[in-house]
């Protein structure tokens, strides 16, 4: 582990946190199964520890990239920042307004227009009712959508889906932009525009802290990297050093297939 | 709070009062996230719970003339359907003629507890990626439910007033008690909607019960019968039914038109406080866990 000069302008300070969580392997946790596994005396709770003891910060104005194979702890850590899931030891700390950008995007439910699921967001986000108002139209603009906006976002293509919930997560006028594994949306049109929004915010003092399996937008975008194994951190320094020793253990050479591609 | 903060910048911020400048998350003790901040967040998104039960309502197409007329029409329609059962199962004749507005009016208070389960018990498996995606407090989306439920009852209000008038029933102040009772049927729906939407999370089959339960509740409350002619023997099932109280309250008020008696307030108050308290706690210490078993 590495330590970075930690600005006196931290964003996000992590300290010694861990997050284990316990959950049902069952399909569908039913009363049914419930009886009849208590019946028999089963368990079905399995313990995950997800996060282990990771201590890290990140100051203003910086973009942090988070690499690591899957099922190492990468969204967790983000959803913990974001405060979705809480520690179960340790301190995160958060200064500034948070907007995330988790896997799964906007469109919680498919029935309703792209209009509403961006206001319902806004809201659960806090936003107030005339803030999202302003901000509407950019948002609808940026993601290039006009015409579909009061359609049903079960019409909506995945890449449509994919440039709604960016554009939410960017427009916001975030702080603090924790993305998860989300930029590979649209077209490559698209895929440009946000890279340069990306490098826009970056520019404006706000801190990105950025999950990716795609190692060259870490290593173009990233002012440091933290790489995740197991729910531990094995390394926290330069994007570079971090996804060299990443690939190193990948044991696969850093060629143009592993930065290009997902 | 611990820590000191360093002066932050403030260069392209914006200091609102909703956007929750400095967070701090920490391992919630007791489970419970800390109380006086989750409340306070819940009532700065107020709005949201709002708009979601107006989507809600739109889905159902609430906001057209012919939806409208059928929010009308269905209390109206229901109640007349258990008058008819109830009225031959009697072998008719037993009834005065104010049992029609007793019925109604348990009914449709019966139907906003109903609704407020029905909707609230998949709020919060149904708001799956909302949940995964922000951090917000959830019991939000079960309180969302209870105000769609809130919105189903009140065009119930027009239906009934005409047949409280016709059959002669008394106007005047005591008409005033509907109000206590009323907000502690909130408090009462608010606390079932949330525990049911938590239990949904961990029994997913819990909504294809529900009905069933519903419908037992439903001939064990004071609505298809007066409370005064349940059997002794039988009055304990009152005292156990957490309406029984406010029932027979809002039907001493609304049909017999006097204030309600003590007991039956005080049970009522007990009932909806205590749910509420017992059941919002129990939310509180849950949700935590949502994310991770959506």
């Amino acid at each position: 582990m590495s330590s970075l000069s930690v600005s006196e302008r931290t964003a996000v300070n992590v300290e010694s946190v861990s997050v284990t969580y316990r959950t049902s392997f069952e399909r569908a946790p039913t009363l049914r199964s419930t009886m009849l596994r208590l019946g028999r005396r089963e368990r079905v709770v399995r313990e995950i520890e997800a996060v282990r003891n990771v201590t890290f910060d990140v100051p203003h104005g910086t973009v942090l990239g988070i690499v690591g194979a899957n099922g190492a702890g990468k969204s967790t850590l983000v959803r913990t920042i974001a405060g979705i899931l809480p520690p179960t030891a340790g301190r995160v700390e958060v200064h500034g307004r948070v907007s995330t950008l988790l896997a799964l995007g906007v469109g919680f439910n498919r029935n309703l227009s792209g209009r509403d699921n961006v206001v319902l967001g806004g809201l659960a986000a806090g936003l107030k009712r005339g803030q999202l108002a302003e901000k509407y139209d950019d948002i609808v603009a940026f993601a290039e959508l006009e015409e579909f906006m009061d359609m049903p976002m079960r019409t909506y293509s995945s890449g449509m889906y994919g440039r709604l919930a960016f554009s939410v997560a960017v427009n916001m006028e975030p702080d603090i932009l924790l993305i998860d594994e989300a930029l590979s949306v649209g077209d490559a049109r698209f895929r440009r525009k946000s890279a340069e929004k990306m490098r826009e915010l970056c520019g404006e003092d706000r801190t990105v802290v950025l999950v990716s399996h795609a190692l060259g937008t870490i290593q173009e975008l990233a002012d440091q990297a933290i790489w995740m194994d197991k729910g531990e951190m094995r390394m926290w320094d330069d994007p570079e050093s971090v996804i060299n020793a990443y690939t190193e253990f990948l044991e696969v050479r850093q060629d143009a297939v592993t930065l290009e591609e997902m | 709070m611990s820590s000191p903060t360093l002066p932050r910048p403030s260069r392209h911020r914006r200091e609102d009062e909703f956007s929750g400048e400095r967070h701090v998350y920490e391992p919630h003790t007791v489970g419970l996230p800390p109380l006086r901040s989750y409340v306070h967040e819940l009532w700065r998104r107020r709005e949201f719970a709002v708009e979601l039960s107006r989507t809600k309502l739109r889905e159902q197409h609430f906001d057209t003339a012919l939806g409208q007329l059928w929010l009308v029409l269905n209390p109206m329609l229901l109640a007349l359907v258990y008058f008819l059962l109830v009225d031959i199962l009697r072998a008719s004749g037993s009834h005065d003629g104010k049992f029609f507005a007793h019925l109604m009016a348990g009914l449709f208070a019966f139907y906003f507890i109903h609704n407020s389960i029905t909707v609230g018990v998949k709020s919060v498996t149904k708001g799956g990626r909302l949940i995964l995606n922000s951090a917000f407090p959830r019991a939000l989306l079960p309180l969302s439910a209870v105000i769609t439920a809130f919105m189903r009852f009140l065009p119930t209000i027009i239906v009934y007033a005409p047949v409280h008038i016709i059959t002669g029933l008394p106007i005047g102040p005591h008409l005033l008690w509907t109000l206590p009772i009323l907000a502690l049927l909130i408090l009462l729906a608010c606390g079932l909607s949330m525990l049911v939407a938590a239990a949904q999370v961990y029994f997913r089959d819990l909504s294809s019960f529900l009905p069933y339960v519903l419908r037992i509740w439903l001939y064990i409350s004071p609505v298809l019968y007066y409370a005064e002619r349940v059997p002794d023997r039988y009055k304990f099932i009152l005292d156990i039914n957490p309406l029984g109280g406010l029932l027979t309250a809002w039907s001493d008020v609304l049909n017999r038109g006097h204030a309600p008696d003590p007991g039956s307030m005080l049970l009522g108050l007990a009932w909806g406080v205590g749910l509420f308290i017992v059941a919002g706690l129990f939310f509180m210490s849950r949700e935590r866990e949502f994310a991770v078993r959506l």
